[in-house]
């Protein structure tokens, strides 16, 4: 079973369409949606996470393209300015996923983007301002 | 007679070090070398250990001489990128601090307010070589005509520019919880209600006054790390308190000992000095610190072979405790504990977050022994040490 979080973007046309659902009927893919949003310009946003045989996930993902859907992996969309960044750590105490977490003895702080949902806790909570949320270039919707 | 089996002076430690013979070595190697070889063995091998200390330190700022423009000016009012600085001091000398927050900005009015950018943010923009828009405001003399001045500078343009951090360095700090029933925004961080996280901001047994607790070497004129650049040790900080709480082996358990620095501004880097921005707080300056001891004798050797699970602090509430000045806690932790991430309060499991970068705090200790190791720092006496009373 492969666990995957992505970003969709739907096109104004379908987002009034029952889409999600078909992903579990026809490609027995479990999903959790993390967060979703419709945007000034008609489009959803919504990120949600994956959890099915790789096969299984791969067919969902072109239907969803087959409909209009953008996919992306969320990786792409959070990043970590590691000039900015001074591993205090501070982010580990709110992070629920543990995608900031602590390395011990070294007390430094990896950024797993595999692990992270985009909740966004760590943008306001970080001092040096070294964490960027952006779901589909738009800031105030991850913070 | 002497007290102690070793003993080694200043003058002794420093011949080592233009020879390139002394050895150091960093607060946490010197754990290991004291366990192993003793107090006394340690002293005799090791001449000089490390410290080091990154974190956000409020009572930070800078003293600015901008130059004298044509017309003259005596500044009655100057902001540097928006930022207030205080222009009370002569015709053209300014002072920003870390915490001073742009005059348009928004504070908490949306609270949790965002504090984005501050005087510590100009410091380090300075720093980084960008350019600062200085504005100023005068009444007009007859020796300084001058009525207004706006201007791009540089730290490069700046005839003078001088870190003067009054307090910086803390020995030991609270490890802070919330008992209350919402979400706090502090300068310990975000702390979640009915006390479901802890957080904590000490280098632990690399923290420079953790590794001289009693100031034997520290003092007036102590030639440090700082910034990036060198700088000294010019008075004991604000809030001084020798007379906190201490351990046997001399550590304090609660905030105690504080230095004031100071160093040339123009000769540090902004990799060591970060504006930083806590949520529903203010703007700081994080700073970086690090102090070499001198390992005189083994007392000095014993100080500085504490570990993290020698170091403990109080747990305090920061939600009416800290904030009414009630002097409880909910118990004491050590350092070991607070970096396994969890520490046990009344009972239950609490999960812990640090705001001091022990990797920082350990880059600096071996960016400070690789200096003194190049022969290129020396050992400084200091005229007089930190009070102890």
């Amino acid at each position: 079973m492969n666990t995957r979080i992505y970003v969709l973007k739907f096109p104004k046309e379908v987002i009034d369409q029952p889409i999600i659902c078909h992903l579990v009927k026809k490609f027995d893919i479990e999903f959790n949606i993390l967060k979703a949003t419709i945007l000034l310009q008609q489009e959803g946003v919504m990120v949600i996470e994956f959890i099915g045989h790789a096969a299984n996930i791969k067919k969902g993902i072109t239907y969803l393209k087959d409909l209009g859907v953008k996919v992306q992996s969320m990786a792409g969309n959070i990043s970590r300015d590691e000039e900015k960044c001074y591993q205090c750590g501070a982010c580990t105490g709110v992070c629920p996923t543990g995608a900031l977490s602590l390395t011990r003895p070294e007390m430094a702080v990896p950024f797993a983007e595999d692990k992270c949902t985009a909740c966004g806790l760590c943008v306001a909570v970080c001092p040096a301002r070294a964490m960027t949320v952006s779901l589909n270039g738009n800031l105030d919707l991850a913070a | 007679m002497s007290a102690f089996k070793v003993e080694k002076s200043y003058e002794e430690i420093n011949a080592k070090i233009r020879s390139g013979e002394a050895v150091v070595v960093t607060a946490e190697e010197m754990v290991s070398i004291v366990k192993e070889h003793g107090p006394v063995g340690a002293a005799r091998k090791v001449d000089v250990v490390t410290t080091g200390t990154f974190s956000p330190m409020c009572s930070s700022g800078a003293f600015i001489n901008f130059g004298h423009a044509n017309p003259t000016i005596k500044a009655l009012k100057a902001w540097l990128n928006d930022v207030p600085a205080y222009a009370g001091l002569a015709a053209v000398d300014i002072y920003i601090g870390a915490t001073e927050p742009p005059e348009d900005d928004p504070l908490n009015k949306v609270f949790p307010g965002e504090f984005r950018y501050g005087g510590g943010h100009v410091i380090e923009d300075l720093v980084a070589g960008k350019k600062v828009v200085l504005r100023c405001t005068a009444y007009g003399t007859d020796c300084y005509p001058g009525k207004q001045l706006e201007k791009e500078v540089t730290l490069s343009d700046l005839p003078y520019a001088l870190l003067t951090n009054p307090r910086n360095c803390y020995q030991n700090y609270n490890c802070a919880i919330n008992l209350s029933e919402r979400t706090i925004y502090c300068y310990m961080g975000t702390l979640k209600a009915h006390g479901k996280n802890a957080t904590y901001c000490s280098a632990g047994e690399l923290s420079p006054l953790m590794n001289d607790p009693l100031y034997k070497t520290i003092g007036l004129g102590t030639r440090i790390f700082l910034g990036g650049g060198i700088g000294y040790v010019t008075w004991h900080g604000t809030q001084h308190n020798p007379k906190a709480l201490r351990s046997d082996n001399g550590t304090t358990r609660r905030p105690a000992g504080t230095i004031m620095v100071q160093g040339d501004l123009k000769k540090m880097s902004s990799r060591w000095l970060k504006g930083v921005s806590m949520q529903g707080y203010g703007s700081s300056l994080a700073v970086g610190i690090g102090v070499p001891i001198p390992i005189l004798n083994e007392e000095m050797a014993a100080y500085t072979g504490v570990s993290d699970d020698e170091i403990f602090t109080q747990i305090v509430d920061y939600s009416y405790d800290y904030s009414h000045g009630v002097a409880r806690n909910y118990g004491e932790v050590s350092y070991a504990q607070l970096k396994s991430g969890r520490i046990e309060i009344n009972g239950k499991q609490v999960p812990t977050a640090p705001l001091s970068s022990v990797v920082r705090a350990r880059e600096i200790a071996e960016t400070l022994k690789g200096w003194i190791e190049q022969r290129d720092f020396l050992i400084e006496k200091p005229v007089q040490t930190l009070p102890t009373e």
